[in-house]
């Protein structure tokens, strides 16, 4: 179950509203564990939301983007039934990606 | 003489303090509801299953925007998963449980005749999962806690309903989780009641007391500190260690015990789990 | 400390999400694992990693858009809290009154790194984004937006305290 990304994209009145909740560590490489050893930094560096496969949003993050990241955005267009594409890259070169439809 | 006094006096004076220490939950939770609602009468009964947010409007506004997408929406999404998923006998969880454990989190902690202790959901949960030859799990975090954030997120609003029944085992199973809770311990010799009853709604440093009451409306619960979510145990353990005493074992009787007091001062509020604090 | 007026949650996009999420898919809220053929990830080399280790704002906006010079601007409008619940985790969200804007970041002065996150954004989507971040001590935090080529800038303080809790 890792790697999830949680999604809710509604239109209303000609505009989309994405919301998403991303399951990543988001670890900022400052923390330390249990055993007093730094946990490597592991975050998210590029997302890239795109609506029927024109880029819509593109993020850039670093290490002080909470854990389990949420976005909230919207974008002129997009009706019901449209696919909302999420994908992203993190700094250990692991990606995700996933799509869902507007509500 | 002297003596025989003595014993004829206690003689008379057991069966007394027996009736007045006889517990009688239902005076009891009028009494701790009737307290709270007294003391902050701008919050409603139902408000209190909200804890500290009745008492910052700045904690409120960023908990609103916080649970706007919840963060423990992956505890319940992967609690759906594992409560779905068939052990190795074809079996799952709703076997276990009536009305196939779906709206039914309210309930617990439940008193088991059978063996005369306290069951609260998540030994419920390590109790099915034993019968059908699974190991246990963890009862703080983990597997377990998603299992139960999403069996009780199917209890969303439905009024607290824990039982206390009229067998002595439950009525000394309740006294016990009732002492525990206004006993003061630890180095810092502070019991429940110093913090969640006495500086209910004060501030500890940059968090705010959540009243006893509501308080275990809302578990399981995403903590920012703990950066997923744990389960009414996982606190109390916390909460022990804070006021450096000894914690006890996740399974032991007086956490069992403590659940089924607290719930039951929580009857009639409303299920807000899980929940989300800082 | 006294109480303020309760709240009940009727009803509010807690419970919505909350059922959306244990109906599954069903109700548009999906959770593939790993499902590549969705969408190309995207290519690592456009991140701007060099304005991720700034430890100043003038050197992170230098680093992100080429330029330090901001102008502190009423269209450009901030939402944070003044007293952070928990570092780990404070909402933070801009909205920009202002023709063109191609990118925004959002800075925390007095984290080890100044920039939080930033973004790129197209023509025809808002610039007006919500989103959490950490932050280590109390700190200004600064929304940059770029429009028509020109930064412009809302910030706030925003006090980090230590919980009493654990």
């Amino acid at each position: 179950m890792a790697h999830q990304i949680l999604v809710h994209a509604m239109s209303s009145g000609g505009s989309t509203t994405v919301e998403a909740l991303i399951k990543h560590p988001m670890d900022s490489g400052f923390v330390k564990d249990k055993a007093g050893k730094i946990i490597p930094a592991h975050y998210i560096e590029v997302i890239e939301f795109t609506h029927k496969g024109k880029i819509v949003l593109t993020g850039y993050w670093g290490p002080a983007v909470s854990k389990n990241p949420f976005i909230k955005f919207s974008f002129k267009g997009g009706k019901s039934g449209d696919p909302i594409g999420i994908s992203w890259v993190d700094n250990k070169g692991e990606t995700a990606a996933t799509s869902s439809n507007i509500m | 003489m002297k003596l025989a006094l003595i014993v004829l006096a206690s003689l008379w004076a057991a069966p007394l303090a027996q009736a007045a220490s006889q517990p009688d939950p239902a005076a009891d939770l009028q009494g701790f509801q009737g307290y709270f609602l007294k003391r902050f009468p701008k919050v409603p009964l139902a408000a209190y299953v909200n804890g500290p947010y009745n008492f910052s409007k700045s904690e409120r506004d960023q908990w609103k925007q916080i649970i706007e997408f919840p963060p423990y929406a992956f505890a319940v999404a992967d609690g759906k998963t594992l409560f779905d998923t068939k052990f190795a006998n074809g079996k799952t969880y709703a076997s276990c449980f009536p009305n196939g454990g779906i709206g039914i989190a309210q309930t617990y902690p439940m008193f088991d005749a059978k063996t005369g202790r306290v069951v609260p959901l998540g030994v419920a949960i390590n109790r099915c999962r034993v019968a059908n030859g699974a190991a246990k799990l963890s009862l703080t975090t983990g597997k377990l806690a998603d299992i139960e954030a999403y069996m009780t997120s199917t209890s969303d609003g439905k009024p607290i309903d824990v039982v206390v029944p009229h067998d002595p085992r439950a009525l000394a199973a309740y006294q016990a989780g009732k002492e525990y809770f206004y006993s003061r311990r630890g180095q810092l010799n502070f019991s429940c009641a110093s913090c969640h009853v006495q500086a209910a709604g004060m501030h500890l440093r940059g968090d705010v007391l959540a009243p006893a009451l509501g308080l275990t409306a809302s578990f399981p619960l995403y903590r920012s500190s703990w950066g997923d979510v744990g389960t009414l145990v996982r606190r109390f353990i916390g909460c022990n260690k804070k006021v450096k005493a000894e914690p006890e074992a996740a399974d032991s009787t007086a956490y069992r015990d403590l659940a089924y007091f607290m719930t039951y001062m929580n009857n009639g509020l409303p299920i807000a789990g899980p929940g989300a604090r800082p | 400390m006294t109480e303020i007026e309760g709240l009940i949650l009727s009803a509010p996009s807690r419970r919505t999400v909350l059922a959306a999420v244990a109906a599954g898919t069903a109700a548009g809220l999906m959770r593939p694992a790993l499902s590549f053929a969705a969408a190309a990830a995207p290519r690592a080399s456009s991140y701007p990693a060099k304005a991720f280790i700034q430890h100043s704002q003038d050197a992170t906006l230098q680093a992100m858009f080429g330029t330090s010079s901001v102008t502190a601007s009423a269209d450009v409008k901030m939402d944070a809290p003044d007293i952070a619940e928990n570092g780990a985790v404070v909402p933070v969200s801009f909205d920009a009154n202002a023709p063109k804007v191609t990118a925004a970041a959002i800075l925390a002065l007095d984290n080890p790194f100044v920039m939080a996150c930033a973004y790129k954004i197209p023509e025809g989507t808002s610039p007006a984004i919500a989103s959490r971040i950490k932050l280590g001590k109390t700190t200004k935090v600064v929304s940059v937006v770029q429009s028509g080529g020109k930064l412009m800038s809302a910030s706030k303080q925003v006090k980090v305290t230590l919980g009493g809790c654990g």
